[in-house]
């Protein structure tokens, strides 16, 4: 097999893993914000529900859940569902991140001043406004350098779906070396995930370069 | 009528300490009232009471002949709904002692922005008054600042600019220059003393004894969570009253 043919049934796989990458940020960065309020409430059962998720998905490992989430729904309730390992991967990956994303926001939220919050009362603003006006733009500013990290992990972290044999660029690496007896659709496998990580990094720091007009 | 009322207030905080013990205060429309007393009596208590930045624990606060929090049978106090307290808010202003600017505003946002969001005026409209008001605070120059970029007193007119934004019939202020060098508090008073021959209504908690001299209709001295004196400008710095002399004397020395 020469490099060209190697190179195209990879990019299937390429494809397959940047899907799972940007399906699970969209949905893990929302979720992660309201796992945060509920972990932030007083009312101790939301508060001690939140820590117990964030527990649990910050304390086992992501390719155990992967798993778990995929034959669930076969195991407890004896469902087939069509085309569900893709689903299981985007429900595992981003429910996972979200417990991530829900500290790093709590960080940001509790280290901004009382004194913002005091200014926007005083000025009228009602508590969402308050919150999306005038605290989250500055939280979403203190906390880029953790996101970074987490989408950064995230990249790498996609290559653990061929445990459900998703047939992303990992898996697909790991067929073709099977097959021709060669490491190299391996180490272009390497070269894949170093350049998707590098411009993750480019764009991270654009936006860190954008929202630093201010101090 | 009062423009502001607190009837017998009281106020603890988590521990016991009570730190208001029966405060009465009336503040009448156009009034200048300074606040004075030695640390921890509980002045920027009972100014965040009044904003109500704080809960009282007891008693009572009207704006404008309006029940804002009032007490239950057991002498506990009952607030209004949170929206009619929403209204309340709009009646005053608070200048902080360390600003608390937004930011990621920069100054002519920090100043428009609630005229827009709160009140709902039309951008061009806020942007007009916000302006005005910059020019007044002789801002001008620095509208497109960011806060960061500008100087301690600079930083204290925009938050008393972005205060006045909205109309508010009294201002409060709890140490507006305490946090700024010696040679900044001047440009802060002057405006706050501008504001004073408008007739601005306000309530200024400091430790500039000249300077609540100056600009006082009335002095309340305030010690250990109770008014100890009050009155006339004269009557407060003319008085027999040991305590109040040695407090006043000890901060003009400094
Ligand atoms: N949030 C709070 N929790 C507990 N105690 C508080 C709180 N805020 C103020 N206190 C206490 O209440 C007392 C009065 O505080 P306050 O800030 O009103 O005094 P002050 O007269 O403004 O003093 P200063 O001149 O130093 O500003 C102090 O003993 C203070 O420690
Ligand atoms: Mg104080």
């Amino acid at each position: 097999m020469d490099i060209l043919t190697m190179l195209k049934q990879l990019g299937g796989g390429m494809l397959v893993t940047v899907e799972i990458f940007f399906l699970t940020l969209i949905l893990s960065l929302p979720l992660g914000l309201f796992i945060s309020f509920a972990r932030m409430k007083k009312n101790c059962f939301v508060q001690g529900g939140a820590k117990l998720y964030i527990g649990v998905m910050r304390g086992t490992p992501l390719m155990l859940q992967l798993i778990v989430v995929y034959f669930a729904p076969y195991y407890l309730f004896g469902m087939r569902i069509n085309h569900y390992r893709f689903l299981a991967v985007i429900l595992a990956f981003s429910l996972n991140y979200a417990a991530y994303f829900a500290e790093i926001y709590r960080s940001g939220i509790e280290s901004m001043p009382i004194g913002q919050y005091e200014a926007a009362k005083v000025l009228g603003y009602n508590k969402v406004q308050t919150f999306v006006r005038i605290i989250l733009p500055q939280v979403i500013k203190r906390i880029l350098p953790s996101v970074t990290n987490e989408i950064i992990t995230l990249v790498k972290d996609t290559s653990l779906a061929f445990v459900i044999s998703i047939t992303e660029m990992f898996t697909t690496a790991k067929q073709i070396e099977a097959a021709q007896t060669t490491i190299l659709p391996l180490m272009m496998a390497g070269v894949f995930y170093f350049i998707f990580n590098f411009i993750v990094a480019g764009v991270m720091e654009y936006l860190e370069k954008k929202l630093g007009y201010y101090k | 009528m009062n423009l502001l009322e607190m009837n017998h207030i009281k106020k603890s905080f988590e521990g016991g300490l009570e730190v208001i013990k029966d405060i009465s205060l009336c503040v009448k429309e156009g009034e200048v009232v300074s606040i004075i007393g030695p640390s921890g009596s509980g002045k920027s208590t009972l100014l965040r009471c009044a904003a109500m930045l704080e809960k009282i624990d007891s008693g009572e606060l009207i704006y404008l002949g309006q029940k804002v929090a009032w007490n239950d049978s057991h002498f506990k106090s009952v607030y209004m709904s949170s929206s009619d307290k929403k209204k309340i808010e709009k009646y005053y202003g608070f200048v902080f002692q360390n600003f608390h600017l937004f930011p990621h505003f920069n100054v002519l946002k920090n100043v428009i922005d609630a005229p827009e969001r709160v009140l709902k005026l039309p951008k061009k409209e806020a942007e007009k008054k916000g302006l005005a008001l910059l020019e007044q605070l002789g801002l001008s120059d620095k509208k497109d600042a960011y806060p960061y970029q500008l100087s301690g007193g600079q930083q204290q007119r925009v938050s008393i600019a972005r205060a006045l934004a909205m109309d508010p019939k009294i201002l409060f202020f709890d140490e507006p220059t305490s946090a700024l060098d010696p040679e900044l508090t001047g440009e802060v008073q002057k405006v706050i003393q501008s504001l004073a021959k408008e007739r601005m209504t306000m309530i200024i908690v400091t430790h500039e004894m000249q300077f609540a001299r100056k600009i006082s209709d009335r002095i309340i001295f305030m010690e250990r969570g109770k008014i100890q004196a009050e009155g006339t400008p004269e009557v407060i710095f003319g008085t027999g009253n040991e305590r109040i002399r040695e407090f006043i004397g000890r901060l003009q020395n400094e």
